[in-house]
């Protein structure tokens, strides 16, 4: 039975909290309405009657509007931040119960087809009769609790974070309309409408990226993050062509029954799902469009935390887990999705290896670890692979805030003594953990976790995805399939290898990174280390209990092995109705299966790797022998082109930017436009245009009044003769 | 609203009302000035632009009407009225509206009180004739998309001509002369060749009716011609709308034209007057010669045009220094998406263009608008002479945001609906072009936020700018209507998209029957 089908008033949850869950993006979107307001009212002054009188007076006023973004250091509150401190995160915390609310009711009830609610015909147009639709189910409330909760932590934490920034009311506008658009984006029940979210995120990390937009570089960060993203959505508008034009509708549960009656591995499914695979490329920062990703840390650290780590990012790994009735008809289509993770996730751990600003070591580790993401739903583990953008939600999320955390001090040192040096450099940190023994405590639990230490919330969904990659190379569609001429088993076994080396370099830099910011000597500067201190608790707050979710979050799908500590596939029951079939599908019928010594030989693998790199780390670097980042010597070899990003920016600018620019400049404007048509055609026929010219160069020096008049009153006769005839 | 409506039995008058009020009021403007030459300037100009005013919110009040009382579903002209004018030539005064009519008119008759708004104190020399020009221009523009007799189409398509070349030559740029010579020599050699094509018509429906005739619905049952002849006719009809729309490789009058108007000519040529060319491609090219237009060789030369210029224009705009020519030539790119989804030719794709054409007109005149509130205060349209002004002019900043965004089809706005069902149809018969038209939605990022950015953001490091006032509250005003219109038509296009779905679905099926059967068959199916 086709699900759609189903009224919307017979689903079970239609009687429940649930049939609010319009209420659920609406509250942000208010929040973002009132926000906004009160950022114009902070910084407009309506113009004088009429603008081209006189600029006389404006000097004095002129200046009232203009605060000073660039500069961090002023103290003043904005007048309207209690009532912006109290909306913004206010709205979060309403929308985050009644997504609780719903969660609970969801959790009561037997989830075997999505709730549908149809809010109004959208674009009823010939064959394509869209409606606006919202679709809960399962995955969505996974991706709900995700945004709301953790978005929740980050507004709070975003209170004290932002306190004396003069943009405090259009910080709140943008984070409210953020998370506006991300429950667009998880809650649309068709693919335009889930593309208006995928499109609202992007535009408001585009505005948050730029957020200090004085300063060129982050304007250009914020440019860059919009323009490599929309290449991406290039593809989700191609993919979405097809799915009309060879499936007859856009509504995701139609295209995902019409997907089922496609041949499997055939043509029109593997377009489909490689054209969405590039929609999600750029939006979850893939080879090969990652490279906007580092440069949007120029945004404000909570931001990075929510948009840029937790969330918004991960809506590529979401959309193949939503679109996994397309992807699993598509073996070729998976294993590109499975071989771009991994390579991926391992390119950008080498290159976090040799960063020095704390936040491009965590961003890279973001690019990695969603490279993780999507070699789980690429391989078919769809739940492995939302399991695994969850823990990285929690555990991320802390690292960003933490890091927020510690650039707050060290910015506010710096500030007390007038320096000007670089507050996100580790070489300018070390000893940290004297001075802010909660976020050091903290990030020590997060780092755990990515790492990969049993018990610790990224451990079990690591694994997840490693021993699911290991099963399916054995028996599965894709080990029956082949991608560029390579077996897919073969590739597989190559991607699992990628994954444990990946997650070798994760433990290094990650324990690297701890070691020169908290641990050995302080380097920021002897006026400086008195004035650095732990963060008010309206940050550490939110830190503690994200603390607690990076620490525990494993237990929301124990493995059977170890079935002792908890209840076993929890999420994996959970997602079944949405994910079920599709991952049957790739597994040929059964569930995955490796025998109980398999699973355990890979488990003590994935441990020891998470020791070792640890381990090396602590036994190699000696964070006494930094010296801070003015006297630090120039990189060489290797580790210059590691610092430099392989030097790919640098490499897409010469190869594209560039060409494009000059070719549309030299040859379509000034060579085409201007040259042969208008030079050779148009005014070439230059005889023609000197009589003109001559004639219009009489109208300009005669009365053209008059030859005005003349014209008009011809017009008007000639209307009045045919009006009254 | 419909018992009111048809109680004063306002579809009977309410077109040649509507084509008069203008020509009125610019006899009104002719009286004002002769009654007041002694008046000081100042006192003139500020009463003229006033009474010109009214006259257009008088003539955008009456026109709404038109939402209410036409049916779109009816199968044939609405609000028509047929008088002689010529009768030894069979010239009729014949007019009427459907859906995509309606809209257009709509889109005219509100745009124009906003265009007046814009230009409210930038005007000051020769305001009598510069409002009259404006009201005249009305009156052709609304001629245009009303008349449903050939000559009478022909009329006011030039009359359009003479004001805008005015409004461009007199009150325009420093190149003022050069762009309103420009624009007139390529929009009067395209139509010549198309009134030929018009008296030929009438020629053929004289001979087939036994007296002369120019009715459009005459000329659609009766005329049949050869193939031969039949793309003879449409080449000409297309060569002048290809122009006025402007298709590549004939856009280069519109960047000239775009720069050197004034803010209320550049809003009126991009808002309306791009439009008569797809309208009369909607309405007299596809339909009259559906064997010619459906031809695979000139089907496939228009589509390969007009995605060469939604690539180009956009490419080209992306290298301009000049925002105003930066804005034109993003013209030049939406156009191309209009003319896709009409040769496309399948529901969707009609449908989208149809909101292209009135998106275009809304953002793009807001664009326009909000170029020349800058350039009022600092005199410059260079992208260079700004940077970082969102920091003086707030709410400048906010506006030109939004208006960019939906200029560059954001979700959510009404740009992206066109573009998106322009696309999503135009995929179904032509794949490939709406493969590659589509990429420019990252070129079209590429343009406006690259401008936006070095406009409104970076450092403020021109003192000249930290002086600039923000808008004022007529400015906003006038915005604000627009902004509601981005928003309407992205977040719920459906009340718009009824209004022309019939038309848009009879003219498809109605093109796709009479090419089937070659030559150009009679068929009731269009009314």
């Amino acid at each position: 039975m086709n699900p759609a089908m189903i009224p919307e008033g017979a689903h079970p949850l239609a009687s429940t909290i649930a049939r609010f869950v319009w209420l659920l993006p609406l509250l942000p979107l208010l929040g973002f309405l009132i926000n906004g307001t009160l950022a114009m009212l902070g910084v407009a002054k309506v113009g004088p009657a009429d603008p081209s009188a006189g600029h006389g007076h404006a000097e004095e006023h002129g200046h009232g509007a203009a605060h000073g973004h660039d500069d961090h250091g002023h103290a003043t509150r904005h007048k309207f931040a209690p009532i912006v401190s109290l909306v913004g995160p206010g709205v979060l915390v309403a929308t985050f119960l009644l997504a609780s609310g719903i969660f609970f009711a969801m959790r009561g009830v037997e989830m075997e087809h999505p709730y549908i609610q149809t809010l109004f015909a959208w674009m009823p147009v010939g064959d394509l009769q869209l409606n606006a639709t919202l679709l809960l189910d399962p995955l969505s409330m996974v991706m709900i609790m995700v945004i709301t909760g953790v978005g929740m932590l980050i507004h709070v934490f975003s209170v004290g974070y932002m306190q004396d920034d003069p943009g405090y009311p259009r910080y709140f506008a943008y984070l409210n309309l953020f998370v506006f658009f991300m429950l667009m984006l998880v809650l649309g029940g068709s693919y335009p409408l889930l593309f208006v979210g995928w499109e609202g995120v992007g535009l408001c990390s585009y505005l948050l990226i730029g957020f200090w937009f004085s300063d060129k570089a982050n304007a250009d960060a914020g440019k860059k993050a919009f323009i490599v993203n929309r290449i991406g959505d290039f593809g989700f508008l191609v993919a979405m062509f097809l799915m009309f034009a060879n499936l007859g509708t856009l509504d995701v549960q139609g295209v995902a029954a019409k997907a089922a009656e496609l041949p499997m591995g055939g043509v029109i499914a593997t377009a489909i799902a490689l054209f969405l695979f590039l929609g999600c490329t750029g939006k979850s920062a893939q080879i090969p469009l990652y490279v906007w990703l580092p440069d949007a840390m120029a945004g404000p650290t909570p931001v990075s935390a929510l948009i840029h780590a937790a969330t918004m990012v991960t809506a590529g790994v979401y959309l193949v887990a939503r679109a996994s009735g397309i992807f699993s008809m598509a073996p070729v289509a998976q294993l590109t999705v499975a071989t771009v993770g991994a390579l991926t996730a391992f390119f950008a751990a080498t290159i976090g290896l040799k960063q020095w600003d704390i936040k491009k070591v965590l961003a890279y580790s973001t690019v990695s670890q969603l490279g993780y993401m999507f070699v789980g739903v690429g391989v078919g583990a769809y739940t492995a692979g939302i399991f695994h953008l969850v823990t990285h939600a929690f555990f991320k999320a802390l690292l960003f805030l933490g890091s927020g955390s510690v650039i707050f001090a060290m910015h506010a040192a710096y500030h007390a003594t007038h320096n000007h040096d670089d507050a996100q450099d580790m070489r300018n940190m070390g000893g940290l953990k004297k001075h802010m023994p909660v976020t050091f405590y903290l990030m020590w639990i997060a780092t755990l976790a990515i790492a990969g230490i049993p018990l610790f919330s990224g451990f079990f969904s690591k694994d997840e995805i490693l021993s699911s990659v290991f099963a399916r190379a054995h028996h599965s569609t894709l080990a029956e399939s082949s991608l560029l001429g390579i077996p897919g088993g073969t590739l597989l076994l190559v991607i699992y290898g990628l994954g444990l080396a990946t997650a070798l370099m994760t433990a290094i830099y990650m324990t690297r990174m701890m070691l020169y910011t908290f641990h050995g000597p302080n380097r920021t500067g002897a006026a400086e280390e008195p004035h650095l201190k732990e963060a008010p608790w309206v940050m550490t707050g939110p830190l503690v209990v994200l603390g607690a979710l990076a620490a525990f979050g494993g237990w929301l799908n124990v493995p059977a092995l170890l079935g002792a500590i908890g209840p076993v596939g929890g999420l994996e029951h959970w997602l079944e109705p949405v994910v079920g079939e599709a991952t049957l599908r790739t597994t040929l019928g059964e569930p995955a299966h490796l025998s109980h010594s398999v699973e355990l030989m890979l488990v003590s693998t994935a441990i020891i790797i998470a020791v070792v790199g640890i381990a090396f780390a602590v036994w190699r670097l000696k964070p006494a022998a930094l010296v801070p980042k003015k006297d630090a010597p120039e990189a060489t070899g290797f580790d210059r082109v590691l610092e430099n990003k392989y030097y790919v920016d640098e490499g897409y600018d010469a190869a594209i930017v560039q060409p494009t620019v000059n070719v549309s400049r030299a040859v379509l404007w000034k060579g085409f436009d201007a040259g042969i048509i208008d030079g050779l055609f148009v005014n070439g026929s230059a005889l023609l245009a000197r009589a003109f010219g001559w004639m219009g160069s009489q109208l300009q020096t005669g009365q053209l009044g008059t030859y005005a008049w003349v014209l008009l009153i011809g017009v008007i006769t000639l209307l009045g003769a045919f009006t009254f005839r | 609203m419909n018992a009111f409506l048809s109680s004063i039995n306002y579809n009977a008058w309410i077109v040649p009302v509507l084509l008069l009020l203008p020509a009125i009021g610019a006899v009104g403007l002719w009286a004002h000035a002769l009654l007041t030459a002694k008046d000081p300037a100042e006192k003139r100009w500020r009463e003229v632009r006033v009474l010109a005013f009214s006259f257009f919110v008088v003539e955008a009040i009456l026109s709404l009407g038109l939402w209410w009382s036409l049916d779109p579903a009816a199968a044939g002209w609405q609000a028509m009225v047929d008088l002689p004018w010529i009768p030894q030539w069979g010239v009729r005064f014949a007019v009427g509206l459907d859906g995509i009519a309606m809209v257009l008119v709509l889109l005219t008759t509100l745009m124009m009180p906003l265009a007046v708004l814009g230009s409210w104190t930038s005007i000051r020399t020769k305001p009598h004739a510069y409002y009259a020009n404006l009201l005249i221009l009305t009156v052709g523009m609304l001629g245009v998309f009303c008349a449903l007799d050939l000559v009478l189409f022909y009329v006011m398509w030039e009359i359009m001509l003479v004001p805008m070349y005015l409004i461009i030559g007199v009150w325009g740029g420093e190149r003022r002369l050069y762009a309103a010579i420009k624009f007139f020599i390529y929009t009067m050699i395209g139509s010549l060749l198309m009134l030929v094509a018009i008296l030929y018509l009438g020629a053929e429906a004289s001979r087939v009716g036994g007296a002369p005739n120019f009715s459009y619905d005459f000329i659609l049952n009766n005329v049949h011609l050869d193939p031969t002849t039949t793309l003879w006719l449409f080449g000409a009809f297309a060569l002048a709308f290809a122009v006025k729309v402007p298709m590549f490789p004939f856009h280069t009058w519109l960047p000239d034209a775009h720069v050197e108007a004034p803010t209320a000519g550049s809003v009126i040529l991009a808002a309306i007057m791009l439009k008569m060319g797809t309208f009369g491609f909607i309405r007299f090219a596809l339909p009259l010669f559906p064997g010619a237009a459906m031809n695979p060789s000139v089907r496939t030369l228009i589509v390969a045009l007009a995605v060469i210029g939604i690539v180009y224009g956009a490419l080209v705009a992306m290298v301009q220094p000049d925002f105003k020519k930066l804005v034109a030539y993003s013209s030049v790119s939406h156009l191309g998406f209009v003319m896709l989804g009409v040769f496309a030719l399948t529901t969707e794709s009609m449908q989208g263009a149809l909101i292209v054409n009135v998106s275009h007109g809304v953002s793009t005149g807001a664009l326009f608008l909000l170029i020349g509130m800058i350039y009022e205060r600092r005199h410059t349209r260079m992208i260079e002479d700004y940077g970082g002004i969102a920091k003086v002019v707030p709410i400048f900043a906010t506006l030109l945001t939004i208006v960019s965004l939906s200029s560059i089809g954001l979700p959510g706005t009404n740009g992206f609906i066109g573009e998106f069902l322009v696309l999503v149809g135009s995929y179904k018969t032509q794949p490939v072009a709406a493969v590659i038209s589509a990429t420019v939605v990252i070129i079209a990022a590429v343009y406006l936020l690259w401008a936006v950015q070095r406009i409104i953001y970076q450092k403020l490091a021109k003192p000249e700018n930290e002086s600039m006032q923000d808008l004022n509250w007529r400015e906003i005003g006038l915005l604000v209507p627009l902004v509601a219109a981005i928003f309407w038509i992205g977040i719920y296009p459906k009340p718009l998209l009824e209004k022309t779905e019939p038309a848009a679905r009879r003219l498809v099926t109605y093109v796709e029957s009479a090419a089937g059967k070659a030559p150009v068959t009679a068929s009731n199916q269009a009314r």
